[in-house]
């Protein structure tokens, strides 16, 4: 589990994050939702120490992030997986040396163990046969796909996803949804996810966090945001003709 | 300017930490040996070749006197080759060439988030993508430089021989005369200066570039140029102290 005590985050005169506070479960997807600026990547960029909060504190089963040295958190990010919106694929390195590289960083195995591995994670997102094409030979649900290996090649016991379904069609997009819902479950991981698309919300949404303005404004789950009074969030719902047609 | 000067020294602790996994490091070493060094070299061979036919002729043009003997044209072509020519001339274009690559490569991961990838899994991108470019360049560079002054002597020699110029004797007694190695070890050293300079300038620029294609272009540019900048620089220093 993830917990999130009173972060906050500012950039000279501009607070992006304030005292934000929440709980992220193992083994549930846990959604980050909100406008485009509203903080949501500065909080992923800061629940993975890319960036470094002002205040608070963020707990990793206990262990606090913020207050780690170097080695410490270079400890804890074994422990990270982490899908990036664009994939952020090796450009040099084929498919299945990608998938690979966390076991030769962290690992002791064998080459022969490290393919198996590759090839285990790979066929789990569906792609076999790709091991030896470039990221540039990819389409981008594929580059999404292999971003997913890649993030769970090391068995990590947390999983990030910064939008992981923009930019790809609404088929592919609910393939990756689905893909990621099914391996928090299967390996009982804290996953948190950005995301605009309520596609995902009312898909995969087991807890739903809707920042406004640097504020986590609304908590719930994606039965109890159909039903929310608040005026934000469903403003925000509106833009989605999907959710509008829900809600009225 | 004083921020980015202090952003470069801070730079070199994170460049040069220690490697996470040495056996990983060192086939990265040899990997940009290959990419950046190896992949230099015909256009090392070919610019040597013509500049230093060229600089025999100019040199010929100039030195057409009785009082001067035709070694001397041999001579001189072998002192600017080594002293300067070579080790200078050459590391400016290698701070076009492998300046540009660095820079454009490490900037294109920095605005893909790639090192940010690198970083979330808790891999030091500065030591993992710079430090076994830097080796790399500042063993293979000096290689280059012995390959360029070779070629550019040849080219000179070859050029000589068949224009008539002067005999083959003239020239190779013009090489020969008065050799002292220091000069060669100036002109090594030089160079190893010189790569640490391309690479580590060029490496800063592309790891803090932020925005899209537009700022990697711009820093790429940024790249040469101050490399380029400091080459000329240094070797002054360098010259005055070594040989002032």
């Amino acid at each position: 589990m993830i917990s999130v005590k009173n972060l906050y985050k500012s950039f000279g005169e501009k607070v992006v994050l304030h005292n934000i506070s929440a709980d992220f479960k193992a083994g549930e997807n846990n959604l980050v939702i909100g406008l485009s600026g509203s903080g949501k990547t500065v909080l992923m960029k800061c629940l993975v120490g890319l960036e470094k909060p002002q205040q608070g504190e963020i707990l990793f089963d206990g262990r606090d992030l913020v207050s780690m040295n170097e080695h410490e958190q270079a400890t804890i990010r074994q422990d990270i997986g982490m899908v990036f919106q664009g994939g952020a694929l090796f450009d040099s390195l084929t498919v299945e040396e990608n998938v690979i590289f966390p076991l030769d960083m962290y690992t002791n195995k064998t080459s022969e163990e490290k393919i198996e591995r590759a090839n285990f994670c790979l066929c789990r997102v569906n792609l076999e046969n790709t091991n030896k094409l470039y990221p540039s030979e990819l389409s981008g649900g594929m580059k999404k796909r292999v971003a997913i290996a890649r993030a769970i090649a090391n068995n990590p016991r947390y999983l990030f996803c910064d939008e992981p379904n923009a930019g790809l069609d609404p088929r592919t997009a609910a393939v990756i949804d689905e893909l990621i819902s099914e391996i928090t479950k299967e390996y009982n991981m804290t996953t948190i996810i950005n995301t605009h698309d309520m596609n995902s919300v009312l898909q995969i949404g087991d807890n739903v966090a809707f920042v406004y303005q640097g504020n986590l404004w609304w908590k719930g789950n994606k039965h109890s945001i159909i039903e929310s009074h608040n005026l934000e969030l469903i403003e925000f719902l509106h833009a989605s003709e999907l959710t509008k047609r829900l809600i009225t | 300017m004083l921020k980015t000067i202090g952003l470069y020294f801070l730079f070199h602790k994170d460049v040069f930490s220690r490697p996470p996994r040495r056996k990983l490091f060192w086939r990265q070493v040899f990997s940009e040996i290959w990419r950046l060094g190896m992949d230099s070299l015909p256009i090392v061979v070919l610019l040597s070749i013509f500049m230093g036919a060229a600089l025999t002729i100019q040199l010929n043009f100039n030195t057409d006197s009785p009082w001067l003997p035709l070694y001397t044209i041999g001579f001189i072509t072998r002192q600017t080759i080594i002293l300067e020519f070579s080790p200078t001339i050459i590391s400016l274009i290698l701070a076009g060439k492998v300046g540009s690559r660095i820079s454009s490569e490490i900037g294109t991961m920095r605005v893909t988030e790639q090192i940010d990838a690198l970083e979330v899994m808790g891999i030091n991108p500065a030591n993992y993508l710079v430090l076994p470019k830097v080796i790399a360049c500042m063993f293979f560079h000096p290689i280059l430089i012995m390959v360029s002054i070779g070629f550019a002597i040849w080219g000179g020699y070859f050029v000589g021989i068949a224009t008539g110029m002067m005999s083959s004797y003239e020239f190779v007694y013009g090489l020969q005369f008065d050799f002292r190695t220091f000069d060669l070890f100036y002109a090594l050293l030089k160079t190893v200066i010189f790569a640490y300079l391309i690479t580590t300038i060029s490496a800063f620029y592309g790891y803090f570039t932020q925005g899209g294609a537009l700022e990697v272009g711009r820093a790429s540019t940024k790249a040469v140029v101050q490399s380029s900048i400091m080459i000329i620089a240094v070797n002054l220093v360098i010259t005055q102290l070594m040989l002032g």
